[in-house]
């Protein structure tokens, strides 16, 4: 079974988010990167799959092949790397789908969304550029005779779904334990394949013109403990939310 | 040219969502001053298709093929597309709900359509493009974004966009588009709904709670206060992680980002990951025993002291107003 992981880096969840140059772009300053927390998943799953030859691909410049290294050493055999920006999602998408198109795959395992931009679009769009199904929430993923069992995350509960391959995933939480590299994948990773390739032309269809950070909520009410009147009070007349 | 909308519905009945959708779609056909079509997809009866109206579609498109009674995205997705041809539609509108993640896209990819996802404000038209404010680094920031392809997408956050009654006298016609055959290669076997719960992304109040309750076995007292405000509930991600709650439950940066009405936090301390996800509520309420917890500097009310004492008396106490 051929899979292909994809990944993306993102700020560390502790991360502060600020802004530089008249907030038109984010201050990397200080930053530390991860792998982004559901295409750990999804990597973390896809090693659990027996027989399974795994390559692991990510748009981005040089700065990402420790991520890709670490993918290397949490299991994948090969890693890839398209070398441009991932200017966004549309991009991303198509740069992973001209690599399936030339090196095709069974599965195609990605995080539900990113945590920076929180899109959830390059999972459906990777799909929609090679016609391929999709899952996009998917919470548990199995193989049985050439289909995938799956259970998809919907409004109020779940569904139970089967699928043919070859088939995009978005990876959520359940489907798998994060996988952490030991001393041996470590060793190992630092001689598996890392290729580079270039990247496709993509038109641009949309751009982030600038950035805000939220305003500051108010200072807390505090209401005392007996007085739970007052806080019920407070929200139906004040707030009107009750 | 024409702004068509998606509108979801569960067993024939159109969501607070689809209304939602609806309200914004008609808000930018006003802009544009063109007509707004909504299609629903699926076993929808006639009376329930005219509520569409009420928000202000001129007409509604409704397919009713027997393949398409379950959700797949994929064929779903080829039927947005045929109604956007037929429609001449420059704007597609719809939810953001789980289905709805996995349909723009793949309607966008159809359309070679710029997609703003996760919006939560009517945006600006100028020309051809159109810019829209939307939470980007898990509700930590906002970025705008300008979309110039001739043709856009637009999935709208649930419970961000209010309802606006807009009685528009509505036709209903029937779609029937070509459906490829290779759309149905994913099946539904199952749908397993949780009956009686409010869905966690849908509701207007949710009652979170988190390791401050110390076990599993403490969560009646959530569920009851939940109850009586007809609210979601909610964890927050140690609690999922240690099983006390399902994942779906988990709202934080790595779970679920929510936006309701109400907020209210048990016992969650609040970490940085925990705030991302329900920064954009609109009001937070936050009960703690530790007067330095960080939520109290994000929230709009705050209670210090014991939840196992404050919550069902909470609970009892707004039995009573609400009687």
């Amino acid at each position: 079974m051929k899979i292909l992981v994809c990944i993306s880096q993102v700020p560390d969840t502790t991360s502060k988010i600020r802004f530089i140059d008249d907030n038109k772009h984010f201050n990397t300053e200080g930053i530390q990167y991860i792998i982004n927390p559901y295409d750990e998943l999804a990597l973390s799953r896809a090693v659990e799959i027996e027989g399974a030859d795994i390559t692991v691909i990510n748009v981005g410049k040089a700065d990402t092949e420790a991520s890709l290294r670490k993918a290397l050493a949490v299991g994948a055999a090969k890693a890839i790397r398209v070398d441009a920006e991932p200017r966004d999602a549309w991009f991303v998408a198509h740069q992973i789908a001209e690599y399936v198109k030339n090196n095709p795959f069974d599965l195609i395992l990605c995080g539900k969304e990113s945590i920076d931009y929180n899109g959830a679009q390059v999972p459906a769009m990777i799909a929609g550029l090679l016609d391929f199904p999709s899952v996009s929430i998917c919470r548990k993923l199995d193989l049985e005779d050439g289909k995938a069992l799956i259970e998809q995350e919907i409004e109020g509960g779940k569904e139970v779904l089967s699928a043919d391959l070859p088939l995009v995933i978005g990876a959520a939480e359940g489907i798998a334990e994060v996988k952490i590299p030991n001393m041996r994948g470590i060793m190992s990773a630092r001689s598996k394949p890392l290729e580079t390739i270039e990247p496709i032309d993509v038109p641009q269809l949309s751009h982030i013109e600038s950035y805000e950070s939220p305003q500051p909520r108010e200072a807390v009410t505090l209401i005392e403990a007996n007085n739970l009147d007052e806080l019920i009070a407070q929200l139906h007349n004040k707030s009107k939310v009750i | 040219m024409s702004v068509l909308v998606y509108t979801e519905h569960r067993e024939g009945v159109f969501s607070k969502t689809a209304f939602e959708a609806v309200s914004y779609g008609k808000a930018l056909a006003e802009q544009l001053n063109t007509n707004l079509t909504a299609l629903s997809i699926g076993n929808v009866e006639e009376s329930e298709l005219k509520k569409l109206g009420q928000y202000g579609a001129d007409k509604v498109l409704t397919t009713s093929h027997e393949k398409l009674s379950d959700f797949v995205n994929q064929a779903y997705a080829a039927v947005i597309y045929e109604a956007a041809k037929q429609e001449d539609a420059e704007y597609i509108v719809l939810s953001n709900s789980f289905s709805g993640k996995g349909l723009a896209p793949r309607v966008a990819t159809k359309l070679k359509a710029a997609l703003a996802d996760g919006v939560t404000e009517l945006g600006k038209i100028e020309g051809g493009t159109f810019s829209v404010k939307k939470s980007v680094f898990s509700n930590k920031a906002f970025a705008t974004d300008v979309l110039t392809s001739p043709i856009k997408v637009i999935s709208v956050v649930p419970n961000s966009i209010s309802i606006k009654e807009s009685l528009t006298d509505v036709d209903v016609e029937s779609f029937s588009p070509e459906l490829p055959e290779n759309a149905f290669s994913v099946l539904v076997k199952e749908v397993i709904r949780d009956t009686g719960k409010v869905s966690l992304p849908e509701a207007s109040i949710i009652v979170s709670a988190g390791r401050g309750l110390k076990g599993p076995e403490n969560w009646q007292m959530i569920e009851d206060l939940a109850e009586v405000l007809g609210a979601a509930t909610a964890c927050s991600k140690p609690v999922s992680d240690a099983g006390w709650r399902p994942h779906a439950e988990h709202v934080g940066q790595t779970g679920i980002a929510v936006s309701p009405d109400l907020y209210i936090a048990i016992g969650i301390s609040g970490a940085i990951q925990h705030l991302a996800g329900v920064s954009s509520s609109k009001v937070i309420v936050v009960i703690n025993k530790d007067p330095e917890a960080p939520f109290f500097k994000v929230a709009d009310y705050g209670i210090v002291g014991d939840a196992f004492e404050i919550v069902p008396k909470l609970t009892e106490a707004l039995k009573a107003f609400k009687s």
